[in-house]
């Protein structure tokens, strides 16, 4: 241990992660449930109705955070998948296998809420267009990785065999991304920008973002909490597992 | 703005609330999910500590 500073490697153990995780998530999972009561009241209270789509455009403060969410979280997927393989760490892998059912809810949710969006506006559930399709994509990818993980009896190699389908998936984000300004799409262009002034107005924008941090903070509360079940199942065996068990239950 | 055109919104009422219910059955599911992966972790951890001779009841 090194006796400047912190020490951050120490937290890329299991037995120092696990306890940390467990003191983190109430606070997570306390700002969700705080974020979600302020962005459902901005949403629907205080935003007013969309002069073209009426209370239909609703929809979009859970839309886009969803849509946002499917490709924030494969990213950070890919990105741990790809430290557990460069760097063998048993916590990365561990990550990446507790973020997928989160990142492929977040996407059935953006398919979901998508569609039940473009029905009214589009006349249709569903179009054949280049981000509809590269977000099932997404959806297909997520799957893929959990059946191949769930696949392989043994841990390591698991983590191995859907490591590699996680990384070699990530060139789906930037097309999902850019595939409304590459391809001629039924789909609208992206709702906020870097380098344009928002479009909307502001308790339409401000609601947006607080939905958007309540489902960051979920994300992580419901991340944290399946890390620490993952934990647990694949350090059985080990001593220190025994150890903090009977501590929490003191 | 009474309760019933709130729930109504302006006609697309089940498209909006389609989503934010759904939206809320799924991520009560997967919260409801990870509480029995933990439970059932710790009722092996539980037998492989009895079977370790060590201390046993659990809380889940």
């Amino acid at each position: 241990m090194s006796t400047t500073g912190i020490n951050w490697f120490k937290y890329s153990s299991p037995a120092t992660f696990y306890p940390l995780a467990g003191r983190m998530i109430p606070w997570f999972a306390g700002l969700a449930a705080v974020a979600t009561v302020a962005g459902l009241y901005l949403g629907f209270f205080v935003a007013p109705p969309d002069y073209q789509q009426g209370d239909a455009y609703r929809i979009m403060f859970i839309h886009v955070p969803a849509a946002w969410m499917s490709m924030f979280i494969y990213v950070v997927m890919a990105g741990y998948a790809a430290l557990g393989l460069i760097f063998n760490t048993r916590l990365s892998a561990m990550m990446a296998s507790a973020l997928a059912p989160t990142g492929a809810l977040f996407t059935f949710l953006a398919l979901w809420t998508g569609a039940l969006w473009g029905k009214p506006m589009w006349g249709t559930w569903w179009v054949w267009d280049a981000r509809l399709t590269s977000e099932l994509i997404l959806l297909f990818l997520y799957i893929g990785y959990m059946s191949l993980e769930a696949a392989i009896d043994d841990p390591r190699r698991a983590s191995r065999a859907s490591g590699l389908l996680a990384i070699v998936g990530v060139v789906n984000v930037p097309i999902i991304y850019y595939s409304v300004e590459w391809w001629n799409t039924l789909h609208q262009g992206a709702s906020i920008s870097f380098d344009k002034a928002p479009t909307m107005a502001d308790s339409m924008l401000a609601a947006l973002l607080v939905m958007t941090f309540a489902c960051w903070m979920y994300a992580i509360a419901v991340v944290l909490a399946r890390v620490r079940c993952i934990i647990l199942e694949r350090e059985r065996h080990s001593e220190w597992v025994l150890e903090v068990l009977e501590e929490e239950r003191r | 703005m009474s309760w019933s055109e709130f729930w109504a919104m302006g006609g697309y009422g089940a498209y909006v609330w389609g989503s934010y219910g759904v939206a809320l059955l799924l991520m009560l599911m997967e919260v409801w999910r990870v509480r029995q992966r933990r439970r059932t972790i710790l009722h092996r951890l539980g037998r492989i500590q009895r079977r370790s001779g060590r201390r046993v009841e659990h809380e889940a």
